[in-house]
């Protein structure tokens, strides 16, 4: 039926997530909601435990043997994140929270410092609300005018209407780089090409682009790329800044505080080179070092057998779904990222999630924290179903008559 | 019937079911039942609004008891709002205010009140003591 079913071992696989073995509610766990975090393999997991266990204490400070072991892992875990992207330097990676906070990093930075009165920056109608409020807050406060790309009906952007809104007084643009309630995948690298020819920064969220696909800064040609440590098999509380040298040495620092400064006086502080400019505080060690091994761990797969299994895994879950009367599919976009996202006929949304709960079937229901495109799409909210590499056929089955399952009781 | 005995009544009811399909079968029959709200009671004003569903609650005075009447847009909700409404609708505002609420504890649908649930109903439940304390302080 599928020819290339076998892409992965994926037994093999599912035998490093231990969580996969878990039973919900008397039931074996099917997990399809991936795009709201990641499972996380034993080997991340045990990097977690080795750390606080043997090797814990601060970095960047000490002069004793602990920390200089603790400062090499991490930094050895931003190669590894350069590497991954492709950066040109490892000091354009910067560590953060996740990819609300590295987007805010910039919408701060970057607004304190070049916005003006009058001044636009572009987003679209698809985007997370954390790539939308940020935004906002710092126009509201300098009086700039946020402009948002239209998409149309199958959840895709109007690039006509892109090329409309660049003007000169553009100077920022700030797109994701796959849909989280979609799955669309947007043409970033024309978007880019586009942005840069009117004189704008380019800012790529990446959340939910990098557990799922190759990605490559350089060749993207963007200015910032956001993305966070949990959606990629990481632990939570640590995400990615990815900023080019120049542009990151131009703007001020976000947050004040250790290990970002050079000399401190009550007359005049002078801020640390890049990275450690954008890293007040001591940061969440754990979180990049387990960050790296996931790193290492996808690595070690292949993104390029990740992305060709999760297409099969979307498809066969489309063609399935769409069996089911009364169901639509909301995001029909020519490229998608493995997020199946649906409403049913005279159900809702949580309903279905509520009931499929009780029979071990994790997905995600909601405005998927983006509001304003529910409204342009007309619909209260959606279910969504996400998928990893881990993910089967077979529960994409379970998934299926557990959903018709729903449908006939609620109908 | 005071608000303790028709909960303990709905405890009972659903002591039958062992199985959650079968519990959820039933509150989704209760949900179609519930009668709707007045649409001209279907404000803004009324709408709690929640992450996940939208939970609408009107709150009148009759004769010294407070008659609650409500609706969701999603129909497990509107079942467990169904269950609440029986329980408090027709008391007067006191028992209301004093009595606890314990049967979505013991017919194990707490995780309906939960906050990552955000379907209102928590919200709902502050909003029908708020009502009784309004009601108690007008009386």
């Amino acid at each position: 039926m599928i020819k290339e079913k076998n892409i992965l071992n994926i037994n093999k696989i599912r035998d490093d997530f231990p969580i996969l073995k878990r039973e919900v509610n008397g039931k074996p766990l099917v997990y399809f909601d991936n795009g709201a975090t990641s499972q996380k393999p034993q080997l991340v997991i045990d990097v977690i435990n080795k750390y606080y266990t043997f090797e814990n204490s601060n970095i960047h400070r000490g002069i004793h043997t602990l920390s200089q072991e603790a400062t090499n892992a991490y930094e050895v875990a931003r190669k590894k994140v350069q590497r991954f992207v492709n950066a040109q330097h490892e000091h354009e990676i910067i560590f953060t929270k996740g990819t609300t906070d590295s987007i805010n990093l910039v919408a701060a930075s970057f607004g304190k410092k070049h916005l003006k009165k009058g001044d636009e920056i572009i987003i679209s109608n698809m985007e997370h609300h954390s790539n939308i409020v940020p935004w906002q807050m710092i126009c509201e406060e300098k009086e700039a005018v946020l402009k948002v790309i239209p998409i149309n009906d199958k959840g895709e952007l109007l690039m006509d209407e892109f090329k409309k809104l660049l003007s000169p007084k553009t100077k920022f643009v700030s797109i994701t780089h796959v849909s989280n309630t979609l799955g669309t995948i947007n043409p970033v690298k024309e978007i880019i090409k586009l942005a840069k020819e009117a004189g704008a920064l380019v800012l790529i969220d990446g959340a939910q682009a990098v557990p799922h696909t190759k990605i490559d800064v350089q060749d993207l040609g963007c200015d910032f790329y956001a993305f966070s440590g949990h959606k990629m098999f990481g632990p939570t509380g640590v995400g990615i800044l990815y900023g080019k040298e120049a542009i990151l040495n131009d703007l001020p620092p976000y947050q004040g505080g250790g290990d970002m400064i050079k000399t401190v006086t009550f007359e005049k502080t002078t801020y640390n080179e890049l990275p450690h400019k954008f890293e007040a505080g001591t940061p969440n060690i754990v979180g990049g070092i387990g960050l790296g091994v996931a790193i290492d761990y996808m690595n070690s797969i292949g993104l390029d057998k990740i992305e060709a299994y999760e297409h099969e895994l979307l498809t066969y879950a489309t063609e399935q779904i769409k069996q089911i009367e009364g169901v639509r599919i909301v995001g029909e976009a020519a490229k998608k990222a493995s997020v199946l996202s649906f409403v049913v006929d005279g159900t809702h949304p949580s309903d279905i999630g509520m009931i499929i709960d009780k029979l071990g079937v994790a997905i995600r229901t909601g405005h998927h924290c983006t509001e304003p495109l529910m409204n342009r799409l007309n619909v209260p909210g959606t279910a969504r179903a996400s998928f990893a590499f881990y993910n089967t056929f077979e529960e994409i089955d379970i998934f299926i008559a557990a959903l018709k399952r729903a449908v006939t009781m609620l109908k | 019937m005071t608000i303790k005995e028709k909960q303990e009544e709905i405890v009972e009811e659903f002591s039958l079911f062992d199985e959650w399909m079968d519990k959820y079968e039933h509150i989704i029959e209760l949900g179609k039942e519930l009668p709707l709200i007045e649409e001209k009671y279907k404000t803004d004003e009324n709408l709690i609004k929640g992450c996940q569903s939208r939970v609408w609650l009107h709150a009148e005075l009759i004769d010294g008891n407070v008659i609650f009447t409500a609706d969701s847009d999603a129909i497990i909700t509107k079942g467990i709002i169904g269950l609440v409404i029986r329980v408090f609708s027709g008391h007067s505002p006191k028992e209301i205010a004093e009595t606890e609420l314990f049967f979505i504890d013991q017919i194990g649908l707490q995780e309906h009140l939960s906050p990552t649930r955000s379907n209102g109903l928590l919200s709902m439940l502050k909003q029908i003591k708020m009502y009784a304390v309004a009601f108690q302080a007008k009386q």
